[in-house]
């Protein structure tokens, strides 16, 4: 299992490098730099001095090669550089974000495991009723929808119809804060944990052992407990993985919309003014979350399927 | 036409300066968005150039000089008066003794030395150097080629001395969000992007890095009476959408509008009579590079003015939130000529124009565009058939705004949609078209016209305003004569405000900008206040 483990830790840093090479060469050849993006909204008139002073002090004018040289051996000492908008390191403000990133990330994969797997579950134990398809028709919807237009939809109904809830905003962390976002987010995990739970499910139930475990005369609850549950779970554990590593990423627009202060939100806006440094800081930090998710469903997986440990 | 529109504009500042009433009543809490991005830059607010961190400067921080959205120009606002020698270089002012920075220390003739040699200091590379560029020897420390700014000279604690390049307004540079001034005793001054120190009306309280900044009252601040708020929340909402939920449930207290939210809040009862309007000084106008061979003939580009359907478009697509612009100069601009008629839309002429120039079958250009929706490519798209009628086939070249700018300030466009800054200083704006301004500056048409240039360098050194704005007002009309642009329109900035906020002002400069110690809610306001 430590071979194991050691294995598909040490996978991740030729992926972290990979990544960190194609945001480099990306963000040097799109065009825009921060300086330009200062006066983009035309409120001010270029100043070239200006300009040359920010690229001189931002190592802008140096050679693309030397640049690199300079960002491969900062990374390799865990230094996400400076940012040029904030001047502060890339670090500080990742951190900043962070918390806020990981609590949304959590309560949607919580919103999403506690209603769609129990919802999936019980659709495959009882294939082609009411239940099984109003679930099924929910998880195409969920889905299908867009997520921006499904926020203000929840916008619109609890906060300004019914006003239950805040409609943005963090409120200094509070938990009402967060339903609205959180659940926005979590529904197309949600959807997509009904419908491969029910796949999962289905598959199991129609396997020989479980109905060798009937023919032995073993109770309905323990057939499933025993063998459909823990059978599903390598396949429930597998999208609970890929979807809460990439939850992070996907709740960009979640956070532009309802003014939450993640990551996310961070990226956008260092997108748009060329603030590199911490362009390529949040993708990394993003790619290496996700990494990390599905090095810890590798390892959970091979705890509850031997087989994949032995292959 | 433009007699009315004029009337119009005047009639918004009207209905804006209506929501300032008498009955000023203290207490409460604003909660005021910052429209502009999800995040402030850094309370450091020197440093950064931005308009999304001047939500911040209002609330903390004072500049020498100051925006008054009522009279419409800079005035004095660290000082109580000023002296101007006879050439109008040198300026002594009177600073006031009763202003008293965040921690305690009184303002004085240091605090001013101190902040613009911060600003101008070349290893900080902050944008506001530009500004103290106009006075005498700042441009020398700012290359790093003296130790010391020659034209600030303390007389005493409270009277300070400040040469300037020339007879200029400072006014405009030193009222700017990068000119604040900042305490002299601050040793670290790091600190000045966590815990900002200022002078302003209220005091920093708590920064949610991408939620929000909440600042309090402060007791010492040196308007007597002032402020009225206990304190403001200011939320960062870059969101039209979702900030136009939160203002119909009462969540926040205003909410500056786009053109669709515009049209509908016109529509609806309870919200179309808590709007505040006002011409903004911007110009929004597509800019023709002259080195593109069919552009060097004047009749080609006033052809194109002729051929759009400007009013048309501002109405359908802008949904009437803007002024068609008619010169460059914007309505609220002091040089701002009223009798002037834009362009009228005339496609026959615009064709006639073109047969002269000797392109008769038209020719082919492309629109450098940021998706922008008020000025990018739905504009272009929008002009595409107006000139494929006369002749002329217009392709959209969509990039992202920072792009835009690199394309502008490097001259490699045939053609660019903007929205750029024309007021409310005319001198300056009109800088952008004289001839010895670099294209990478402003000059981004690469404009020269001796003509020009002539009355430009007699309004410089006119001291009488009134000659002034007169000079400036004939180039525009030469600006506009040349037409080196397609003159738009001038915006319209929008604020819809709830009927318990009072002491809005129409900050021509930019509306989303208000004077926070003006403001005042009555007893009407929802309990969170």
């Amino acid at each position: 299992m430590l071979r194991f483990t050691l294995r598909r830790i040490l996978q991740i840093i030729p992926t972290v490098v990979v990544v960190a090479l194609l945001i480099f060469v990306i963000f040097s050849v799109v065009p825009g730099t921060f300086a330009a993006s200062l006066f983009a909204d035309g409120k001010r008139a270029a100043d070239p001095q200006m300009i040359a002073r920010l690229n001189e002090e931002f190592g802008l004018n140096k050679p693309l090669m030397e640049r690199f040289v300079t960002y491969v051996t900062d990374l390799a000492q865990f230094d996400l550089g400076t940012s040029f908008r904030t001047r502060q390191p890339v670090i500080d403000l990742i951190h900043d974000r962070m918390w806020a990133s990981l609590k949304l990330a959590i309560a949607a994969m919580v919103f999403a495991l506690v209603i769609g797997v129990p919802l999936g579950f019980l659709a495959a134990m009882r294939p082609g009723s009411v239940l099984d398809t109003v679930t099924m028709i929910g998880a195409v919807s969920g889905l299908s929808m867009p997520q921006f237009w499904l926020g203000l939809l929840m916008m619109y109904l609890f906060a300004l119809q019914l006003n239950w809830l805040p409609s943005f905003g963090y409120g200094n962390g509070s938990f009402q804060n967060l339903i609205l976002p959180a659940i926005t987010l979590g529904v197309t995990p949600l959807a997509l944990l009904a419908r491969t739970t029910r796949a999962g499910v289905l598959d199991v139930l129609n396997a020989d052992f479980i109905r060798t475990a009937h023919s032995k005369g073993m109770s309905e609850i323990k057939v499933v407990r025993w063998h459909v549950a823990r059978n599903a779970l390598v396949l429930i554990v597998t999208t609970v993985g890929l979807q809460f590593g990439s939850l992070i990423g996907q709740a960009v627009v979640i956070e532009k919309l309802f003014a939450w202060p993640g990551i996310g939100s961070l990226l956008v806006d260092s997108v748009a003014i060329r603030d590199i440094p911490v362009v390529q800081g949040t993708i990394l930090v993003i790619v290496l979350w996700f990494l990390v998710i599905n090095t810890a469903v590798d390892l959970i997986y091979a705890a509850i399927d031997p087989r994949i440990k032995q292959e | 036409m433009l007699k009315k529109l004029t009337l119009a504009a005047m009639l918004s500042l009207g209905v804006a300066t209506g929501a300032l009433a008498a009955g000023e009543r203290s207490g409460g809490t604003l909660v005021f968005t910052a429209p502009y991005g999800s995040s402030f830059a850094t309370l450091d607010v020197q440093a950064s150039p931005n308009t999304q961190e001047e939500f911040i400067t209002q609330a903390i921080h004072r500049g020498l000089y100051s925006w008054d959205s009522v009279q419409n120009k800079p005035v004095l606002e660290l000082a109580t008066s000023e002296d101007i020698s006879a050439d109008g270089t040198v300026r002594t002012y009177h600073l006031r003794k009763n202003a008293v920075f965040h921690n305690g220390k009184p303002l004085t003739a240091d605090d001013i030395i101190y902040s613009y040699k911060r600003i101008a200091n070349p290893k900080n590379a902050f944008s506001g150097a530009s500004f103290i560029a106009v006075i005498k020897g700042a441009d020398d420390y700012i290359a790093g080629k003296a130790e010391e700014i020659s034209g600030l000279k303390k007389i005493d604690d409270h009277t300070l001395e400040i040469t300037y390049t020339g007879p200029i307004n400072p006014g405009f540079p030193l009222m700017q969000n990068t000119t604040v001034i900042y305490p002299s005793n601050v040793e670290d001054e790091t600190s000045f992007a966590k815990t900002p120190v200022g002078l302003g009306a209220f005091i920093f309280k708590e920064h949610v890095p991408g939620s929000q900044v909440v600042v309090e009252k402060f007791g010492k601040y040196y308007e007597e009476g002032k402020p009225y708020l206990d304190r403001i929340n200011i939320v960062l909402m870059g969101e039209d959408a979702a900030r136009d939920v939160a203002f119909r449930n009462k969540e926040i207290d205003v909410s500056i509008l786009g053109p669709t939210q515009y049209q509908a809040y016109q529509g609806e009862d309870g919200l179309k009579d808590h709007l505040l309007e006002v011409a903004e000084v911007y110009t929004r106008n597509i800019g023709f590079n002259p080195a593109f061979e069919p552009f060097k003939d004047k009749r080609v580009r006033q052809a194109i003015n002729h051929a759009i359907n400007a009013p048309l478009i501002i109405e359908r697509l802008v949904k009437n939130k803007a002024y068609p612009a008619s010169g460059w100069l914007p309505i609220s601009s002091p040089a701002f000529d009223k009798e002037q008629a834009a362009y009228a839309f005339d496609p026959e002429k615009a064709k006639a124009l073109l047969a002269e120039a000797g392109y008769a079958d038209g020719f082919e250009f492309e629109v450098t565009a940021s998706p922008n929706e008020s000025w990018g490519v739905p504009i272009v798209e929008a002009i595409l058939p107006m000139l494929k009628k006369v002749g002329i086939t217009v392709k959209p070249k969509p990039v992202e705004s920072s792009a835009l700018g690199d394309a502008v300030t490097s001259n490699t466009f045939q053609a660019f949609i903007w929205s750029n800054l024309s007021g409310p200083d005319p001198l300056n704006a009109l800088r952008c078209f004289h001839s010895k301004t670099l294209q990478s500056a402003c000059n981004y048409t690469s404009y020269a016209s001796p003509e020009f240039d002539k009355l430009y360098e007699a309004a410089q050194q006119e001291r009488d305003p009134a000659k002034q704005s007169d000079l400036l007002r004939q180039a525009n009309n030469i600006v506009q004569d040349d037409a080196p642009v397609w003159f738009f329109n001038y915006n319209k900035a929008v604020m819809a405000y709830q009927p318990w906020i009072h002491g809005l002002v129409p900050n021509a400069m930019e509306l989303a900008i208000q004077p926070y110690d003006d403001i005042w809610i009555d007893e009407t306001a929802p309990a969170r206040q």
